[in-house]
């Protein structure tokens, strides 16, 4: 079979349609696996699709503009050997019912939301697809995000280990209570949600404020994290933005928000009506704003991740610190100076593992092969 | 997020607010439903179900039913929001609030103004409005115009069950009394919501579609049909903003001016007489403020200057239409 169907991507759990932004290839021109072939809008941000196979792109079906469900067939790959008879008997006994079976049983994605210690604790699990998988990975996102925010890396990291993203006190579905709001009760939080999970041995991706609760939670508990991957961590850098994070708790309309979440990205056309639209829908509900106003005074206080830094040091883990290019919330001057392993993602502002989120990906997973050692299970 | 129906949504934010604050109490007719009758409690919960299972909670201290006298459910409402309570009252169909207009435009309309700012009444009346339903003249009226233009109330018309949940909590957390709008024809309509409380606040338009050629602005089940209206002609190459402002009253101009200013087009949909709607209010707003962007007359589509029919086919015709709003949008875009 040299045919490959070209369909609109599930990312993410709560993704039902795409939107076919543009095709990057034209039509009969050559493609490499892997290569950039469209562009698509989610319901959440713009992401390109790869080529799922080598060959030519023989057909657009689906044209720019056009709202398809995910699974949908939007184009068809083939090499030269195939007529174009082939290609429409192809289209025409395409069923896209099979293909969302098939992307809904090979990624086995739940959202679960229990109770911890009395309160509610949301968070993702994608299975491993192998039989043998590898120290499991948490996922912790930065402040004002959720597990969503990990749509574009969920599945590429489940492939060789289950993938478990939490909603860290006072987002997503967790509890709005924060406690105190520092970095400890944070990290303790996650502490009591691992063990819920039995999870006793964990390599952790952090973004943001997340990256500040793995490093709090591996001075607390360095044996429980076999690893840390800091993505634009708090307190990894030289400066948090206080425009940012105060900017997101005042803002009180779409309006106010959307200057502030384009500081985020390195492309600021990223940022979509829906994005903000999903970002006020969470800020609306009751006790968000306390939780946030207490995480900026206490978790991300300058003088907190100062202390942070200064114990980053200490940290026995391996310890993996992914910069942004283009960040203008956790500010770089010279990372040469630092004193952990490091790495710049180019064309990527504060969310790396979404606007480059192929680089960050294979970044991530050879760190975590490297790391698995000899205790894969 | 789950799945639930605008009704569902309504039900969860009165409960929700209901458990948060003990001030909060609901007077109408069959609110609570076979008061005084053997048999099943809880049967009825108002005349759509938006109550049901709220006695059964809250008890009939919190859940009153009342008789049939409009005038006493908005005056006792007024007077247990002047006295400090936050009542939310059913009046069931908007058509009977005529029949207590003095508690609402010279009393609880008044309260805050005529007293020095002292005394607020936080109240709020919920009301189904709209066609659709071949219920006739004298119960398929919105009436939201005549709201509208009352300074001291506020009126609030949602278009989702996400936009009924958050704009309800908001409406009872309000100091003011909030007219609430529900189209009888959306109850069942289903959408995500947020199992937690959240508050949606008033005088913020949401834009439901983003475009270029045409801003639309439209309220409640228009907001829907000018949804439709805009995918349908999305496909024909024309690009239409629709903005739904949410509460007619704070009204979000700011969000439609700016809309205007990039489109250079507005159709307003209403589903009430043309005469003193909200159709000829945005436009003439939309005219005074923003004439210089306008590249095309405004057109409103808004019902005929009649009674609501009672024919079938006839108030299919009456209401505005999705084929309507398509044709409206067209002939502005092609000037």
């Amino acid at each position: 079979m040299t045919l490959h169907a070209i369909c609109i991507p599930k990312w993410g759990l709560a993704m039902e349609e795409g939107t076919l932004a543009s095709w990057l290839k034209a039509e009969g021109s050559t493609v490499r696996q892997g290569e950039d072939i469209a562009e698509f809008e989610t319901s959440k941000i713009a992401n390109v699709l790869e080529a799922p196979a080598a060959g030519i792109l023989r057909r657009r079906i689906a044209a720019e503009g056009d709202v398809r469900p995910v699974g949908a067939l939007i184009g068809v790959l083939a090499d030269a050997g195939e007529d174009d008879e082939a290609v429409d008997i192809f289209v025409a006994g395409f069923s896209e019912a099979s293909v969302v079976q098939e992307q809904q049983d090979s990624s086995t994605a739940i959202v679960e939301t229990i109770l911890v210690d009395g309160l509610p604790a949301r968070f993702l699990r994608v299975r491993a697809r192998t039989a043998s998988p590898a120290t499991p990975l948490v996922l912790l996102h930065g402040f004002g995000g959720d597990h969503m925010g990990w749509m574009f890396n969920q599945d590429a990291w489940a492939a060789d280990r289950d993938v478990l993203a939490l909603d860290l006190p006072g987002h997503g579905g967790s509890t709005k209570d924060v406690g105190d709001g520092e970095l400890a009760t944070l990290a303790a939080r996650v502490s009591a949600w691992l063990d819920s999970q039995r999870l006793d041995r964990i390599h952790i991706v952090g973004h943001s404020l997340g990256a500040a609760v793995a490093a709090s939670l591996a001075l607390a508990s360095p044996a429980r994290v076999k690893s840390i991957v800091a993505l634009c961590g708090a307190g990894f850098g030289d400066t948090l933005s206080r425009d940012y994070v105060e900017g997101f708790i005042a803002a009180s309309r779409r309006k106010e928000l959307k200057p502030v979440i384009e500081m985020l990205f390195a492309d600021p056309g990223l940022v979509t009506r829906d994005m903000l639209e999903s970002l006020m829908a969470y800020k609306r509900i009751d006790g968000v704003g306390d939780a946030l106003r207490a995480l900026a005074e206490k978790a991300l206080a300058a003088p907190a991740l100062a202390e942070l830094r200064s114990e980053l040091a200490d940290i026995q883990v391996p310890m993996l610190a992914l910069y942004g290019a283009a960040d203008r919330i956790v500010t770089i001057s010279d990372p040469a100076a630092f004193p952990w392993p490091h790495a710049i993602v180019e064309a990527a502002g504060h969310m790396p593992h979404m606007e480059a989120a192929k680089a960050v990906n294979e970044q991530v997973a050879g760190f975590l092969a490297l790391h698995d050692g000899s205790e894969r299970r | 997020m789950t799945q639930k129906s605008m009704r569902q949504a309504l039900n969860e934010a009165l409960r929700q607010e209901m458990r948060r604050d003990p001030r909060v109490l609901i007077l109408g007719e069959d609110v609570a439903g076979g008061a005084g009758c053997e048999g099943e409690e809880d049967a009825y919960g108002g005349a759509l179900g938006v109550t049901r299972g709220l006695v059964g909670e809250f008890g009939r201290t919190r859940v009153i039913d009342m008789p049939i006298t409009e005038s006493a459910i908005m005056g006792a409402t007024a007077g247990a929001a002047l006295a400090g309570l936050r009542p939310v009252a059913d009046l069931m169909f908007v058509d009977f609030l005529g029949v207590c207009f003095d508690q609402i435009f010279n009393q609880a309309a008044k309260f805050r103004y005529m007293f020095g700012g002292k005394a607020v009444t936080p109240m709020v009346m919920r009301a189904m409005i709209g066609g659709g339903f071949r219920a006739g003249g004298q119960h398929s009226q919105t009436l939201h115009p005549m709201f509208t233009m009352v300074p001291g109330l506020k009126v609030v018309m949602p278009s989702t069950p996400y936009d009924a949940k958050g704009l309800l909590i908001q409406a009872i957390r309000d100091d003011d009394p909030v007219i609430f709008l529900e189209h009888k024809a959306m109850y069942d309509l289903m959408g995500e919501v947020p199992d937690e409380a959240y508050a949606i606040p008033f005088g913020e338009a949401n834009v439901t579609r983003e475009g270029t050629d045409v801003t639309v602005v439209a309220f409640s089940l228009m907001a829907a049909r000018a949804n439709d209206a805009a995918d349908l002609l999305r496909k024909e190459g024309i690009s239409v903003e629709v903005i739904d402002p949410r509460t007619t009253s704070p009204l979000d101009l700011d969000t439609i001016l700016d809309s205007v200013e990039n489109t250079g087009r507005l159709v307003v949909v209403d589903e009430s007489p043309p005469r003193c709607s909200l159709a000829a209010d945005i436009a003439a707003q939309v005219a005074e403020h923003g004439f210089s962007h306008l590249k095309a007359p405004i057109l409103s589509v808004t019902c005929p200057h009649t009674p609501s029919p009672f024919s079938p086919s006839l108030e299919d015709l009456y209401m505005p239409s999705v084929d309507r709003i398509a044709a409206a949008i067209r002939k502005v875009v092609s000037r």
